[in-house]
């Protein structure tokens, strides 16, 4: 039964891993490019809910609503200034500038808010259980999982069903093609960035409301979400859940058999997935 | 009459370059024999970040491998050498070379696992191998487990040269060893411009540039450019790890945090050589000062230090790809350590 209950934890736990790699998923689908900023972030954006509920005295979940479009506006405006600036063919200056603003973003936040470990409070949910059968599922991580599934439907829908969508796909193909039917790519890159900032937010919420958090906290963010896209398959948005399911499954398992094992089982499961099927479980991108 | 050609790399600054190296290099050598303590100490940081900067752009600026994940290789290396003096008695100064060994054995495995990942999603591979790298040694209960070890004092004592230099310097046995370390970081770093400005004059290295500007004219002529990105990730590996070990030799303490810090091993060498020039072996010489220089000048500034360095990384990316020294040699044609070859003829 204790197996039971450790897979279920880590598959909710992979939910959240999920939220944190549909961002960085979506942003490499379409503009190829790998944000080492992320997961700082992700971090940034759980100061700002947090900073939202200790001073106006919101709950956690209308702080995130206010958070999302001034995040969505930050994402549009680094990608508008900075990053459209460096996209081609070298990969090395939007990933030595991405890499610039990761080390900027922490010392900025260490800067700000001390390097003390902080939550966003959310009151009797961070309690709350829900007993299914033998076994009882937090409500909180069970939240997280159901959003981690809501956001894949949802940027599914944009993708294939919305005009934006379709400009997406088509600047992911080819921009110049694009650009002579009338999508300009600059425009359709910072709608991206803007969208993945969006879903950035929601992953702060949980990430916030979970656990402790501090200015360090990014890179590992990163690295979880980046196990997870490459498990997942490249341009997959399914894939991506299930690498984040794989890797919250592979930490908890770990962690059952030795709690300093936790962080390196993950690692060690993207690296197994990695030896057999190097394009990841379910590829759908060729690059 | 037939004309004859000749090929040469060689300029006029470049023959002044050469001498005026040699004597910095002589002078150098002197440094301990008139330096304070502290200088020396200052020298060492600067020598050693130096050399890894070298290698870190030795992989990105010419093999185009951007690794965020060298830290590994510095760790490993060190804690080879601290496991070698602790468990087996190696002699510290044997142990670089124990050091070097080990990161080249480890590259090995990273680079099996992180050459599957293409383009920019390396750099992130790279990162992951360092964190499992990390965790491991972490768990390695005989040099401290996750909170680190110091270097015996048997071993300390041991190392080879330093009590000839406390006899002839007659200084303590502490100075004797900064200025030992200082020595062996002089010698790694001569030996790895050297070695990689040769590298760079050779068949090879003209691949590896060929490569670099475009990796498709360059495979139409023949460049194996696997097999080149092997060789650059090992040789970079085997000298990052020399490095790693020469660092905490000279530090006496080691621990998984210290030595597997991204910051340190790998932020910091990343804005040397960007703020200094990618793909030339000078912007690296020349970002090692910058970076030295900032580091003095904001010392007690703490966070705002790291920002302040990170914003004139994004600002040198976004504004003079090819750095410091990139605008100074578009601006003047100079260059010191020239690998262009150029077709002379004599009729």
């Amino acid at each position: 039964m204790i197996w039971v209950d450790t897979v279920l934890q880590g598959v909710l736990l992979g939910g959240l891993y999920a939220l944190f790699a549909l961002g960085l998923s979506l942003v490499f689908g379409i503009m190829r490019l790998v944000n080492l900023a992320h997961g700082d972030l992700i971090v940034f954006a759980a100061y700002l809910i947090l900073m939202l509920v200790t001073l106006l005295g919101l709950g956690p979940f209308v702080a995130a609503l206010i958070a999302l479009p001034i995040m969505f506006g930050l994402g549009w405006a680094l990608q508008r200034v900075v990053l459209n600036r460096v996209l081609g063919t070298d990969i090395l200056p939007p990933l030595l500038v991405t890499f610039g603003l990761s080390v900027v973003l922490q010392n900025a936040l260490l800067e700000g808010f001390s390097a003390d470990s902080r939550r966003i409070p959310a009151g009797w949910l961070e309690t709350a259980s829900l007993p299914v059968g033998p076994i009882s599922l937090g409500v909180m991580p069970l939240l997280t999982f159901l959003s981690a599934i809501g956001v894949t439907l949802a940027l599914q829908f944009i993708f294939y069903r919305t005009s934006l969508g379709r400009a997406f796909r088509a600047t992911s193909d080819d921009p110049v093609t694009a650009s002579l039917m009338g999508v300009k790519p600059a425009s359709v890159f910072a709608q991206a960035t803007g969208i993945a900032m969006v879903v950035v937010t929601i992953a702060a919420l949980y990430l916030g409301t979970r656990a402790n958090f501090d200015p360090t906290t990014g890179p590992a963010r990163l690295i979880y979400a980046f196990e997870a896209v490459i498990i997942g398959g490249l341009g997959s948005l399914w894939g991506t859940l299930a690498g984040g399911v794989i890797i919250g499954v592979a930490q908890t398992v770990g962690a059952q058999i030795n709690p300093e094992w936790q962080i390196l089982a993950g690692h060690v499961a993207f690296l197994a997935v990695l030896l057999v099927r190097p394009r990841g479980l379910f590829p759908r991108a060729f690059d | 009459m037939a004309a004859h050609y000749t090929v040469t790399t060689r300029t006029t600054a470049s023959q002044i370059a050469a001498a005026a190296a040699l004597v910095l290099l002589a002078v150098a050598v002197a440094v301990p024999f008139i330096a304070s303590r502290s200088l020396i100490q200052d020298l060492f940081f600067i020598l050693t970040m130096l050399t890894l900067a070298q290698f870190w752009n030795l992989l990105a600026g010419y093999g185009g491998l951007v690794s965020v994940g060298q830290q590994a290789f510095v760790g490993f290396g060190a804690y080879m050498l601290f496991g070698g003096a602790i468990l087996w008695g190696v002699n510290p100064v044997a142990g670089l070379l124990l050091a070097g060994v080990a990161a080249l054995v480890l590259a090995i495995p990273t680079a099996f696992f992180a050459f599957r990942l293409q383009g920019a999603y390396f750099a992130i591979g790279t990162w992951v191998v360092a964190e499992v790298v990390r965790l491991s040694v972490a768990q390695w209960k005989a040099v401290g487990g996750g909170t680190g070890t110091s270097l015996p004092r048997d071993a300390r004592d041991a190392m080879w040269g330093a009590g000839w230099i406390e006899g002839a310097f007659d200084v303590r046995a502490s100075e004797a060893r900064d200025i030992l370390t200082y020595w062996l970081a002089l010698a790694l770093a001569v030996a790895t411009i050297g070695g990689i400005y040769w590298f760079l004059r050779t068949k090879r290295g003209l691949a590896l540039a060929a490569l670099r500007d475009n990796v498709g004219a360059a495979r139409s002529v023949g460049v194996d450019s696997e097999r080149m990105k092997w060789v650059v990730f090992l040789v970079a590996a085997f000298g990052t790890g020399i490095a790693g070990g020469l660092i905490f030799l000279q530090n006496g303490r080691i621990s998984p945090d210290s030595a597997f810090s991204v910051i340190d091993w790998t932020a910091f060498v990343i804005f040397i050589v960007v703020i200094g020039g990618i793909g030339t072996i000078e912007g690296p010489i020349l970002g090692v000062l910058v970076f030295f220089a900032l580091q003095t000048l904001l010392a007690d500034y703490g966070a705002w230090y790291l920002m302040v360095l990170g914003a004139l990384g994004i600002a040198v990316m976004l504004f003079a790809p090819g750095g410091l020294w990139g605008l100074l040699s578009g601006r003047t044609g100079v260059q010191l350590f020239p690998i262009q070859r150029r077709l002379n003829r004599h009729d």
